[in-house]
């Protein structure tokens, strides 16, 4: 009954890391625990590589149910937190859509289009001008 | 043509590992009947929420999948059923932005805007039946053949 399925990905997740930023690539069907693992795995890779961005490439991901949206977000939260800013890349347009009508808008989450133009997004961010910080030399 | 094949099965949801294999054969089903990418997307991501309420508020039990025809239309139906504790409140589960409180509140009413048919039958004690249905706009493939 499961000739001709592909195999879940197994194992973790890897995290590259690229300068400051912190690459994060999920394929395929992910099991539960591995989306767990993923978001504790990353807390400590931001903390341990002193990573100012965290890009998460949802291309290969063909839907994004409420359990991996809740993943998503927290992993936004808690890089925030860590002084780290997320962006999700790539998602295709029917789980984009399907989000949509199943209530589930990630407002907190950053996108782009590609990994390419999350990496710019990433360093137009002075670290500075981030929401709760200050600006310099403004009154 | 013979498209039941590969569509009709009965999947046990005992862990996340099944969650897995809810999804899979859900994409390769609605696949197989014609969907289109994103009623395919749509229907997957519904079996992917009902089957996680089925391991985690039921405590586990099965999703079944069949292939409905309705004069030329191709649908797929799936039926997911646990013996867990059931719903006390229907119409309060049902209602948007309800949750139990672990996901991101979409629950049950947002599972319903995904699929174009959504039966519901819970009663505390017994247990939860939610029978999901969503048709293709375009005829299954041929029988593939290699």
């Amino acid at each position: 009954m499961t000739a001709g399925f592909s195999r879940p990905a197994a194992g973790h997740v890897p995290v590259l890391r690229l300068g400051d930023v912190l690459l994060v690539t999920l394929q395929g069907d992910l099991y539960d625990s591995m989306a767990e693992q993923l978001l504790q795995d990353l807390g400590e890779a931001i903390a341990g590589n002193r990573a100012t961005g965290v890009v998460i490439n949802v291309s290969g991901v063909e839907i994004v149910d409420s359990f991996l949206g809740r993943i998503l977000a927290e992993i936004a939260a808690k890089a925030r937190l860590l002084a780290a800013e997320t962006v999700m890349a790539g998602m295709r347009p029917a789980v984009a859509i399907t989000m949509v009508e199943l209530g589930l808008t990630l407002p907190g989450l950053r996108t782009a289009l590609t990994t390419e133009d999350a990496l710019r997004l990433l360093g137009e961010t002075d670290p500075v001008l981030r929401p709760g910080g200050t600006r310099p030399g403004s009154p | 043509m013979d498209t039941a094949a590969g569509v009709q099965a009965c999947l046990p949801i005992r862990s996340d590992m099944d969650l897995v294999w809810v999804r899979q054969h859900v994409r390769q089903a609605a696949g197989r009947l014609g969907f289109g990418l994103v009623d395919q997307t749509k229907l997957v991501t519904a079996a992917s929420e009902l089957a996680r309420n089925t391991l985690v508020h039921g405590g586990g039990g099965q999703m079944e999948a069949a292939h409905v025809v309705s004069g030329r239309v191709h649908g797929l139906r799936l039926t997911f059923r646990d013996e867990g504790p059931g719903i006390a409140d229907l119409e309060r589960a049902l209602s948007d932005g309800y949750t139990s409180g672990d996901g991101l509140g979409m629950g049950l009413g947002g599972t319903r805007r995904l699929v174009h048919e959504f039966a519901i039958d819970s009663a505390p004690g017994v247990g939860t039946t939610v029978i999901v249905t969503s048709w293709a706009s375009r005829p299954p493939h041929p029988r593939e053949v290699n």
